[in-house]
């Protein structure tokens, strides 16, 4: 299956020099990969691929049933942290059984782990994950115990490679506020409302950039 | 200061925790009295715990000598005034308040004054607990993980009226036994499980709103986060009808809307679909095979 990927700025899946970057090859490419440009439909591909930050991708794509073989995808990445294995392609509706399936080749190919995920905000893992870190920070905040000892709990108890707080820290609050912060717009639910932690870092940054 | 412990209590010994922390006490050094209401299930107990042990020899892990030593310190018992030397008593009965509160007022009139009593709950507050013994100044949070005899982690929590004297010799009777313990509040779930219930009713909501396959949610966590187990095939392993005893256990108390429990989980308990233990639950385990279900 071959690849090829338009790009306009920095992609949050793929660094420069990523071997996926190095594998893709022209426009007569079966699959046409997107990073940072606008989607252009064309059926005679077998599949149209849309890299995703937090958004939905019906933002890129709209909502016709008649496109079958656009998809988008984001590489799961923990804030400022290398990314993951892990690409999550995004799955509309409308999409074909073919399209998905020449999606996950390609990732597959490049040695990238896939899972299918539907056009909900959040996909998989930020979905799940951050009402987890979200709790965590406010437990903090709390009082019900130290980091050191919350982290360690998670690694030792539950096998974690590492602990909940050392990693939004590590991948940076104010990335962390901004993912929450999204998902909170679309769910409105409590779990995700950005923790005072990622707040302060935010509007720490906001008056550091006046 | 703190006190000197030399004779270890576990009550509840021929449960799953109950027999894991004994082992963890008798491993130590400590003389262990393991106390349990069953006579079969402690004799059942027993000879399991001497099995793990034999295994530990066998792979090298364990010299027999020691094996002999450990297996020495321990002794067991159907009567509660058997624990009475005892300068610790680790209580894994039922998780059930009351009868955790009865055993204490028993321990009471067995025990000495200045016995600490560690209570393994996972769910109930330290502190109500320990209004089930007159001196609740000796009652103190003490949360091992299963199987215990493995896991070194241990929650510890005081109480309102915990006095620091029956913590900090309780933490360092965890540290004698090589247990790592962690310090936290007298709040539902401590943390570990303030932190687990939820993020795996999480999971079994996205399932639930179709936002991806059981085998894919899994494999997100997994990859994406370095998770040794997905969410989903740990409540397997824990059992769904477990999972809903701990969000019927939570939710009331602390009303945050991802302790409540999932509706596709009840359906799922209902169907008899409860996990590893029934043969299937989010995955299916019979053949061996493991499949999305
Ligand atoms: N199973 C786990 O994963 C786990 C993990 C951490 C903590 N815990 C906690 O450990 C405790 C025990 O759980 P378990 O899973 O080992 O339960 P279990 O049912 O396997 O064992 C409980 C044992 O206590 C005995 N018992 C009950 N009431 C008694 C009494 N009044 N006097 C003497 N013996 C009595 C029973 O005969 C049984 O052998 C609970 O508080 C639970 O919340 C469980």
């Amino acid at each position: 299956m071959t690849y090829a990927i338009i790009q306009d700025g920095p992609s949050r899946s793929f660094a420069e020099g990523d071997k996926f970057l190095a594998g893709a090859t022209d426009r007569d490419a079966d699959v046409i990969v997107h990073c940072g440009t606008p989607f252009v439909a064309d059926p005679g591909k077998a599949a149209i691929l849309v890299e995703l930050g937090d958004e939905s991708l019906a933002e890129h794509i709209g909502e016709d049933p008649a496109v079958t073989n656009a998809l988008g995808f984001a590489r799961y990445r923990n804030g400022d942290d290398a990314p993951s294995k892990l690409v999550e392609l995004v799955r509309p509706a409308s999409a074909s059984d073919a399209a998905v399936a020449a999606a996950a080749k390609v990732f597959k190919e490049a040695g990238l782990e896939v899972v299918v995920s539907s056009d909900q905000i959040g996909r998989i893992v930020n979905r799940l994950v951050i009402p987890k870190y979200n709790a965590a920070l406010r437990f903090l905040d709390e009082g019900l115990a130290t980091q050191a000892d919350m982290d360690l709990t998670c690694k030792l108890g539950l096998g974690y490679p590492d602990g909940p707080l050392e990693r939004i820290i590590r991948g940076g609050l104010e990335n962390h506020y901004d993912t929450t912060q999204a998902l909170f717009e679309t769910y409105g639910t409590p779990a995700y409302a950005p923790p005072r932690r990622a707040v302060v870092s935010k509007n720490m940054s906001r008056r550091r950039d006046r | 200061m703190t006190r000197t412990i030399k004779t270890v209590g576990v009550c509840g010994a021929a449960g799953t925790m109950g027999a894991g922390i004994a082992l963890v006490a008798a491993r130590a050094g400590f003389r262990t009295i393991s106390y349990d209401m069953k006579e079969d299930a402690l004799e059942r107990s027993a000879k399991q715990s001497a099995a793990f042990l034999d295994k530990s020899v066998e792979r090298g892990k364990l010299e027999a000598s020691k094996r002999d030593a450990i297996v020495g310190a321990m002794s067991r018992t159907t009567d509660i005034s058997a624990l009475e030397d005892c300068d610790l008593v680790i209580e894994a009965v039922f998780e059930d308040l009351a009868t955790k509160q009865k055993l204490l007022d028993r321990l009471d009139a067995v025990c000495s004054e200045d016995t600490i009593f560690a209570s393994n709950t996972s769910t109930l507050s330290i502190t109500e607990i320990a209004s089930g013994s007159k001196v609740p100044t000796r009652v103190v949070g003490m949360h091992f993980c299963l199987p215990a005899q493995l896991m070194k982690l241990i929650e510890m929590s005081p109480g309102i009226l915990t006095s620091e004297e029956t913590f900090e010799s309780a933490w360092a009777w965890t540290k004698a036994c090589s247990q790592i313990p962690v310090r936290t509040q007298d709040k539902p779930g401590f943390i570990l499980n303030a932190l687990l219930v939820p993020f795996n009713n999480d999971a079994i909501r996205a399932l639930e709103a179709g936002v991806a396959s059981a085998a894919d949610i899994d494999k997100a966590i997994k990859a994406g986060l370095g998770y040794k187990m997905g969410p989903l095939e740990l409540i397997d392993l824990i059992g769904l009808d477990t999972q809903v005893r701990l969000c019927e256990a939570f939710y009331p108390i602390t009303l945050d809307p991802r302790a409540a429990t999932p509706p596709l989980l009840r359906r799922m308990v209902a169907a008899g679909l409860l996990g590893r233990k029934s043969g299937k639950g989010f995955f299916d385990y019979e053949g061996n095979a493991m499949y999305g279900a």
